[in-house]
């Protein structure tokens, strides 16, 4: 049977199978031991539930980050890609790739957010079509940044 | 298979406009009434019309011509509510902007003064958070406790349960008449005997019961019974307050203001007649009206014949949902009205949502208000269909075609 014919092909673009992949199967899902940086996301709206744990080295690395918690497709996908996403990044470079995510999400594209690689996250764009899910792609982000910042120093050192 | 559906939906579907259009191409298949009902387009005669164009002036405080004709179609809306739920009295009738203001005003006017350390308060693990928060809320003022019965795993409350915490200590029970996650119709006329054995008076959150059940307040005998306009087809803004009148005598106002006085002095002031110390400043007019016409609409057609009617949809509705695999349906009490909760395989409720709003199919998704429910159950939330008299099993099968389809979507 011809798949997009008969759910559309806004949904086939919301759901890729990256996301499926993603939100069957969590990367880095799980606490992290050491972690120096935590976060809660809550989406009240659906229920979303996240935490988001870092590992931020001496140099204000990203050496490891994971999550846990319960939520739909979108924000479990958007979470463990985030995940695979940030490690290795600077504590600066993944508040800009935030940034830059929330805005092209939410059709607020700059030139700035225009000008970030965003990826694998790429995968995400198909929520641009669904407002009432954008805050879902972007509640893991949300968590990530409120981590980074509840800490003094760490979020604008670099 | 029970018999087709009868031919009047058809008729009074087409009293309902917002449900012929089409939603992302998809004709519109309205799942959510228990969240807001649809109203109808036309009410005949067209009081709030009339009162808008015609007739508008405040109410209770004019000599003129306006002022009376406006306050006619407001008390004119109160008879009808009186008749409608069969109250003793129209001073029973209380205007409130819905069943969440409705307990409030009752644990604020009622319960506060009332309450001491000591004292409870019990509740159902059913219940929606307005009939949950404002109860903490005045337990919270007064250092009473508020107790909650269990639910079985069918979504049932086990009366001989909830009988066993009515002692001497309880000063109110509050009780949904129709869960609003689950769709269990409560006992209530039972459940108020036994109460009323013990001396225990009892409210009745009935938002979910008035769009659906033929509601008679000299049966159920209850002391307080709350429901909104939304849910029965009528404006957002409105609801009622349906209390004894002995009990709302003995209360003092909860809200100072215009209205609801006889006379104001420094040295004193005195309460005007009921229901009017309970509704001060000028209240939504348009919206008691507009109540007033829905109640009448529906008078049309029969609060039993719409029961009747929605039982099958229900069943029907029921069945073809438990042939789709991966269906797990929550809430399966033996006595239920209009609405089911479910989840399918482990596709997340809210993806589910956004499935089925392509294919048109608008339906309820997450805790529904009712957070302690779905702890009970160990989901983070539900898909929840709910029916009105204007659906139809087409609305069902498209509800159920979706479903298969976001299985495909899905599989893995």
């Amino acid at each position: 049977m011809n798949q997009a014919a008969t759910t559309g092909d806004d949904l086939r673009e919301l759901y890729r199978e990256v996301i499926l992949d993603h939100a069957r199967s969590p990367r880095h899902f799980g606490p992290l031991p050491g972690a120096t940086h935590s976060a809660r996301g809550v989406n009240p709206l659906c229920g979303d539930k996240l935490r988001m744990y870092l590992l931020v080295d001496d140099d204000g690395r990203i050496a490891d980050a994971t999550f846990e918690g319960s939520g739909c497709a979108i924000s479990v996908a958007s979470a463990s890609l985030l995940t695979e996403t940030v490690i290795g990044m600077t504590t600066g470079e993944a508040q800009a790739y935030f940034a830059a995510l929330v805005a092209r999400l939410s059709g607020r594209n700059t030139e700035a957010a225009a000008a970030v690689e965003l990826g694998k996250l790429r995968a995400l764009e198909g929520v641009k079509e669904f407002p009432s899910r954008v805050k879902c792609a972007t509640l893991a982000w949300h968590a990530l940044n409120s981590a980074l910042e509840n800490d003094d120093q760490a979020a604008t050192t670099e | 298979m029970p018999d087709d559906p009868p031919r009047e939906t058809a008729h009074w579907r087409a009293d309902f406009p917002v449900l012929q259009q089409d939603v992302n191409g998809k004709p519109l298949t309205y799942l959510d009434s228990a969240a807001s009902a649809q109203q109808p387009a036309v009410t005949r005669p067209d009081l709030v019309a009339d009162y808008q164009r015609r007739d508008h002036a405040n109410v209770h405080r004019g000599v003129h011509t306006l002022s009376q004709r406006a306050t006619e179609a407001y008390e004119g809306a109160r008879d009808a509510v009186q008749r409608f739920i069969n109250a003793r009295s129209r001073s029973e009738v209380v205007y409130t902007s819905g069943t969440t203001e409705a307990i409030n005003l009752v644990a604020q006017s009622f319960c506060r003064p009332r309450l001491a350390a000591g004292d409870r308060i019990v509740i159902t693990h059913l219940e929606h958070h307005s009939n949950i928060v404002p109860w903490q809320i005045v337990c919270e003022q007064t250092g009473a406790e508020l107790c909650v019965a269990p639910v079985n795993e069918r979504g049932e409350v086990e009366p001989e349960a909830l009988y066993e915490l009515l002692d001497e200590r309880v000063r109110l029970l509050a009780i949904a008449h129709v869960s609003n996650a689950l769709g269990t119709v409560l006992p209530v006329a039972d459940i108020v005997r036994v109460a009323h054995e013990r001396d225990i008076p009892v409210l009745i959150d009935g938002a979910q019961a008035a769009p659906h059940l033929a509601l008679d307040m000299q049966s159920i005998e209850a002391d307080f019974y709350a429901f909104s306009g939304h849910k029965m087809f009528g404006p957002t803004g409105i609801g009622v307050l349906y209390a004894r009148e002995s009990l709302l005598d003995a209360m003092p106002p909860w809200k100072g203001g215009g209205d609801m006085i006889l006379e104001v002095r420094f040295d004193g002031t005195t309460w005007n007649d009921l229901p009017f110390k309970f509704e001060a400043g000028t209240p939504n007019i348009a919206g008691a009206i507009g109540l007033g016409a829905t109640i009448r609409y529906l008078e049309g057609i029969g609060m039993q014949r719409i029961a009747a009617y929605e039982r099958d949809l229900l069943d029907y509705m029921t069945s073809r949902l438990s042939e789709i695999p991966g269906m797990r349906l929550i809430g399966t009490a033996e006595h239920k009205a209009s609405v089911q909760s479910f989840l399918l395989d482990d596709i997340h409720p809210h993806d589910l949502g956004t499935i089925l709003d392509q294919q048109g199919v608008a339906i309820r998704t997450g805790h529904h208000c009712a957070m302690p429910v779905m702890d009970l159950f160990g989901v983070p939330g539900t898909a929840r269909a709910s029916l009105a008299f204007y659906n139809t099993r087409e609305d069902v099968d498209r509800l159920v075609i979706a479903l298969h389809q976001a299985r495909e979507l899905f599989a893995a």
